[in-house]
């Protein structure tokens, strides 16, 4: 009975998390959305028998894909609507 | 853990089949949103890594075998063939996870090099400048 | 109006997809008898202790039923990595000095970082070694070495990395992997054969190449992704 409990918390955070991370206008915390979404999915491949492709998928999406998208921010903007004008004025 | 499951299995079968599918699907469509919506740059790619983790979840998924174990011949349990799930998906998506990652890395310096050369990182207003 | 559309296309495909994945049952034996070699999942099954002697199936289908597969895989890294030098290349290396940290780090992460740093190298080295007894293998102990090199690269500012020595050792790895399966067309087999002959299941040396290969995609790819990750953190950032 716990793990039908445990299915259905799981996979209700996993839909919640993708949703806040596509839309929420900053930046930063919709790349965190994305991390938690990894983590999750890390725990369904374990679930599903699979302990090679959760190794790879907690490995990568974790520490590297959030890191990439953090470097990526810091040389563009953090706001989503950021607007600069030409002779580098922000309106 | 494993007997609990597998017994839990039987009785909630229905909602066990809408949870892993349906949570993929969902995941996929989701992704797919992100990709024609959004203005941002770095918001599509989000979308893009989104969708890519909803169809690893449907590989996996489907290569799931019942009262199945883990591929792995341990010390012990030599004989155990007839009751491992299915190894081929995995090894499937085991390539598709770092592909996805390298397809990621090269969008986003493509982004950064964009955004140095016209300061400005949504779509629209970037058809409007002239090179 | 566009947001209508893409919202009634959405339905549509989801719609589609629900009716077709409902179809397939979920758990079913799809595999059928494993001893009789009726599908290419029984097939690899079967022959694995067999005939490779290796413990872990997925390794051996990545490394040996298919290994051209994974020979295309770390070509296509090897594309990603030289395609984003290729784009952030900035010809006035030496005169702009690029910091990649605005501000010193704190004491904890100095201090945290010099023991944690062996320790991550081991594990990762441990990972790809032991490929084919547990779940891990070249991938996943590559990316764990690079995890490593990243906590040192963003707490010390004089840690630079030397890129000639991390070229030769990703272009001898590449070079031996393509070595590897020559050596299996001179001596009259296949591409990529297992030649060597295969010791005792479970114990360190044994499945004849599945080993050896992983180890040189394994430095392979944990010098790939310390090299990326390189470049990208000595971006100068704007003003």
């Amino acid at each position: 009975m716990i793990f039908i409990i445990l299915l259905i918390i799981m996979a209700v955070l996993l839909i919640a998390a993708a949703i806040y991370s596509i839309t929420h206008r900053d930046l930063l915390f919709a790349v965190m959305g994305t991390g938690i979404v990894s983590v999750i999915l890390s725990m369904f491949f374990f679930l599903l028998q699979a302990p090679d492709v959760a190794l790879t998928e907690a490995a990568i999406g974790i520490a590297l894909t959030t890191i990439i998208f953090i470097i990526t921010i810091r040389n563009t903007s953090r706001d989503e609507d950021e607007i600069i004008d030409k002779e580098d004025k922000k309106i | 853990m494993q007997e609990q499951f597998n017994e839990v299995f039987t009785k909630y079968h229905e909602v066990i089949t809408w949870g892993v599918y349906g949570t993929a699907i969902a995941l996929m469509l989701i992704g797919l949103y992100a990709i024609l919506i959004k203005k941002n740059l770095v918001k599509i790619i989000i979308g893009l890594t989104i969708m890519d983790a909803g169809i690893h979840l449907l590989f996996v998924g489907i290569g799931y075998i019942q009262n199945g174990t883990a591929p792995i011949f341990s010390p012990g349990y030599e004989n155990a063939a007839d009751r491992m799930v299915d190894p081929v998906p995995q090894a499937l998506v085991l390539t598709a996870i770092i592909i996805g990652f390298a397809i990621t890395a090269v969008a986003l310096s493509l982004v950064i090099r964009l955004y140095k050369h016209h300061h400005t990182a949504k779509i629209d207003q970037i058809k409007s400048l002239k090179w | 109006m566009k947001k209508a559309f893409v919202i009634i296309l959405l339905a549509v495909l989801g719609f589609f997809l629900t009716k077709t994945f409902m179809d397939i049952p979920f758990g079913e034996n799809r595999i059928g008898e494993v001893s009789s070699n009726e599908t290419a999942a029984g097939y690899y099954l079967n022959n694995t202790p067999a005939k490779t002697k290796v413990a872990n199936v997925v390794t051996a289908i990545v490394v040996n039923y298919r290994g051209l597969d994974t020979l295309g895989e770390v070509t296509v890294l090897f594309l990603a990595s030289t395609g984003l030098a290729s784009i952030l290349y900035r010809r006035k290396r030496e005169e702009e000095d690029a910091e990649r940290l605005s501000l010193p780090s704190s004491r904890i992460m100095r201090t945290g970082v010099r023991v944690l740093f062996p320790a991550i190298v081991l594990l990762g080295i441990y990972v790809f070694i032991h490929g084919h007894l547990t779940p891990g293998g070249g991938f996943q102990g590559g990316t764990i070495v690079a995890t490593g090199f990243l906590l040192m690269l963003i707490s010390y500012k004089g840690f630079n990395t030397d890129h000639n020595r991390m070229v030769w050792i990703e272009s001898l790895a590449g070079l031996s992997f393509v070595g590897i399966g020559i050596w299996g067309l001179i001596s009259g087999n296949t591409f990529l054969e297992n030649i060597p002959e295969t010791g005792i299941l479970n114990s360190l040396i044994s499945g004849g190449l599945i080993p050896i290969i992983y180890i040189v995609v394994g430095f392979k790819v944990a010098v790939e992704l310390t090299g990326i990750l390189d470049i990208l953190l000595n971006i100068k950032p704007k003003k």
